[in-house]
């Protein structure tokens, strides 16, 4: 039985505060683009002040080279909105975004559906986490959460409350505890549980940090003793107000623990996070989810139009 | 994944053999370069603008001294310029006002606001010997006041007791009040962690300010924040008012161009940085560091500081006579490894020397690691006392019993062997010679004594991108046969041989 998470299309909300969110993203892009092209024919000055505004964005430079062209393409010297600059834009940018705008499935033929959460220090992951298990519960799963970061003071007391919220039961050990040990214990007991979903969280890590990479790698292989197949989902979680070393972190991650998917979180900050468009490009990982707020349901569906309109500006 | 600023200037500068005054092409083609490099640090865009204005203003009719090229001259115009923009001095954090002196730290959520106030409880208690209390205003955030209360008991600092339902203000004035009639000399402020634009927040961050007169208000900021960290410190600054900025992550790979971002948005001193999950990772902030980071030059201060605390400086002068002398054997080897491995290994070493970060990464494809070191290090010590004075001597027969002495194979043996020839072929070339590359390289080194000036430094990257300075062999000895590029600069080569010279360089510390 395969059945994709619900989207929160039925939510009311959600569509409101992504777009709340993305707001002073677009709003400073927007500007931008409005300020250059108002009264102006679409020379190679105006392209270029435009890939500076994706620049700003954190596309990064090729991307926002590569976009910037397309949008010049065919349209050399011609008088242009500023309408219909932005529609452009949101094209091009939706047209990298739309391969990777997949929805996490849950195959719930895997009791429990293992779900491993990974990411640097402070990039939300928790707090992803929490807001994953209210989503789970709410469509009736029954969910439990490893308290994989032994190492953060209160990481456990922090995952304990959003499990209380979800409604989830926790499952942790003492600080400093072995992570490794701790996941093994975390499946076996999800599935005594006969649980549907397993949320590992894990400590932030560097991905420059070899050894607790390493640890994370043990991780992974502890999770497969219990079952061969776990984890079945390693999601990334990225902070939109990272830079360009987002890219690393994918790359790292990825060669580590297998990432199947992203998460970008802070959306609801001014960062941009256009340095997704830059990781789409490069390594087409699905993207799953973007966290939009602090509440509980403040996690939206990945959807490549939104994204790609609200970065360009275009209010719905 | 980058190709360092560094280099790509010399690559580029390189090809113009135009000597005399930089011509207006050598500085269009360096701008563009720094540009690039500047975006792909993460530096804020406007600010890339204005730095390479004032470069393009500075490189004009520079002379280009006669023995370096264009690329280095200009790589020493940005390094200068860069250091100038992130400020020149270390700016510590002041507690030169009535106790308790309020310390109110302000950031994004997940910035390290929470470790961060215990690094500095820390360092203030420890080295500063003030006694310190700490609070989290942080009621928003599931378990931050349980963070910091737990942290509170590892370092042995007192935190401001939890009361349920107090807003942030009036825990703010709670503390102050504690920390008064507890006799406190420094109290430091936890506040929530929130997002750049939300006004309710930074209203109430302004209020926590005005309501603990808080002495420093520090800004943490994280090194591998991307465009935003502009308007990050500058809605900080103007909403509350910054004193300055602590940058976190430091330990991590990014660029950290964000640093220059928020110092020339903000003229705000970075005054610490956090540099690991320990809670004594917190150090002063070296402006030259983060310049050579940015430039991609690595970070040689670091490494020159981590080699003079972890060699025998006698020991190493001793190699270092013994270099000179062209009689490095096979102990001496065993001796440099040895040190070598205590510096944190290959990838440690790696990741500080200029120009190389490329490099590591095909060392850690090649799966080049402690191992390494380890197994060259058990092959010298299955050799006779004899066999390592004199390595002329060993012949098939002896070399099959040391490879099962030391459990490796007769080809790691000869390659142990061929590196080592190779390093003291080289020592010799830098003992006798006056001139040439390696003589200079020996000098910067340390053979011939005082330390490496920033230019030199600049000198050494240049020749680095091509492996090994002068005439080493293509192929790295010692090293797996599939490593790829023209060898390791500064690993079995001439990085031995340099950290013989460091403890000279420590002196001047």
């Amino acid at each position: 039985m395969n059945d994709s998470v619900k989207d929160g299309t039925n939510n009311p909300g959600w569509l409101r505060r992504l777009s709340g969110g993305l707001r002073r993203t677009s709003a400073s892009i927007s500007s931008a683009i409005t300020d250059l092209v108002a009264k102006r024919k679409l020379d190679a000055a105006t392209i270029e002040e435009l890939e500076d505004a994706l620049i700003r964005a954190d596309l990064g430079l090729a991307t926002a080279a590569k976009v910037a062209a397309a949008i010049g393409a065919g349209r050399h010297d011609r008088d242009v909105s500023g309408e219909e600059v932005r529609a452009v834009l949101a094209a091009e940018v939706e047209k990298i975004l739309l391969p990777v705008a997949a929805p996490l499935v849950v195959d719930g033929a895997k009791k429990p559906f293992v779900i491993l959460v990974v990411g640097v220090n402070g990039s939300g992951k928790t707090t992803t986490i929490g807001k994953l298990a209210a989503k789970f519960a709410a469509e009736g799963r029954k969910v439990v959460l490893a308290a994989g970061d032994t190492f953060r003071a209160a990481a456990v007391e922090q995952l304990k409350i959003w499990g209380a919220r979800a409604g989830a039961p926790v499952i942790a050990r003492a600080p400093g505890a072995d992570a490794a040990g701790l996941a093994f214990d975390a499946l076996e007991q999800a599935r005594a549980q006969a649980a549907d979903i397993l949320l590992v969280d894990t400590a932030g890590r560097l991905q420059n940090k070899a050894a607790l990479m390493e640890e994370l790698a043990k991780m992974v292989r502890v999770l497969r003793k219990v079952d061969a197949g776990a984890p079945h989902a390693v999601l990334l979680v990225l902070d939109a107000t990272v830079g360009q070393n987002a890219l690393g972190q994918v790359e790292e991650f990825s060669r580590i623990a297998g990432v199947t998917g992203l998460v970008m979180t802070k959306l609801d900050g001014t960062a941009r996070g256009g340095i997704l468009v830059a990781i789409a490009e490069k390594y087409r990982l699905p993207v799953h989810f973007i966290g939009v707020g602090e509440g509980i349901d403040d996690l939206a569906t990945f959807a490549a139009r939104d994204f790609a309109r609200a970065i360009a500006g275009i209010k719905d | 994944m980058f190709d360092t600023l560094s280099e790509k200037l010399s690559t580029i500068l390189d090809r113009l053999t135009g000597r005399g005054v930089l011509s207006p092409a050598d500085i269009d083609a360096a701008a563009r370069e720094v540009r690039r490099a500047l975006i792909e640090a993460d530096v804020a865009l406007d600010v890339v603008r204005g730095f390479v204005d004032k470069l393009r203003e500075r490189a004009e009719g520079v002379e280009v001294i006669k023995s370096v090229t264009p690329g280095q001259m200009v790589v020493k115009i940005v390094h200068d310029q860069l250091v100038e923009t992130l400020g020149t001095s270390a700016d510590p954090i002041d507690l030169n006002a009535p106790a308790p002196v309020p310390i109110m730290l302000v950031g994004l959520q997940g910035s390290g606001k929470t470790t961060t106030t215990a690094k500095i409880a820390r360092r203030l208690a420890e080295t500063a010997r003030r006694k310190v209390l700490m609070a989290s205003l942080d009621t928003r955030r599931p378990a931050a006041m349980e963070q910091l209360a737990v942290l509170g008991r590892q370092l042995g600092i007192d935190t401001l007791p939890i009361v349920a339902g107090q807003s942030p203000v009036q825990i703010a004035t709670r503390a102050v009040q504690a920390a008064r009639f507890g006799g406190f000399d420094v109290v430091l402020l936890d506040t929530a962690g929130r997002v750049t634009l939300d006004e309710a927040m930074m209203a109430e961050a302004a209020e926590v300010k005005r309501a603990a007169d808080a002495h420093e208000v520090l800004l943490v900021a994280d090194a591998l924040s991307g465009q935003d960290a502009v308007n990050l410190a500058r809605s900080f600054d103007q909403r509350v008012g910054l004193t300055g900025i602590v940058l976190t992550r430091v330990d991590g790979d990014g660029r950290g161009g964000a640093a220059l971002s928020m110092r020339a948005v903000t003229g705000k001193p970075i005054k610490l940085v956090g540099t690991g999950e320990g809670l004594d990772a917190l150090e002063e902030f070296h402006p030259a560091r983060i310049a050579d980071r940015i430039l991609g030059m690595g970070d040689i201060v670091t490494l020159v500081e981590r080699a003079a605390a972890t060699i025998d400086a006698e020991k190493a002068a001793r190699v270092a006579e013994r270099m000179r002398k062209g009689a490095f054997d096979l102990n001496d080897l065993r001796e440099q490894l040895g040190q070598m491995q205590q510096m944190g290994g290959i990838g440690g070493l790696m990741g500080m020397l200029p120009g190389i970060a490329k490099m590591k990464n095909q060392a850690m494809a090649a799966n080049l690691d402690e191992r390494l070191l380890k197994r060259q290090v058990a092959i010298i010590n299955s050799m006779t006392a004899k066999e390592r004075r004199s390595p002329d001597v060993l012949k098939a027969s002896r070399k099959k019993r040391i490879a099962a002495g030391s459990g490796t194979k007769v080809e790691e043996i000869n390659r142990l062997l061929k590196m080592h020839r190779t390093m003291s072929d080289m020592m010799k070339a830098m003992g006798g010679g006056k001139r040439g590359p390696l003589a200079a390289f020996g000098n910067m080194m340390g053979l011939g004594g005082g330390a490496p000036s920033p230019e030199q430094m600049a000198k050494l990257a240049e020749r680095m991108p091509g492996g090994i300075p002068g005439g080493l062999p293509p192929a790295m000895p010692g090293l797996p046969a599939k490593f790829p590029g023209g060898g390791l600069p500064g690993l079995g080569g001439p990085k031995l041989p340099g950290l013989g010279g460091f403890p000279g360089l420590g002196k001047k510390k």
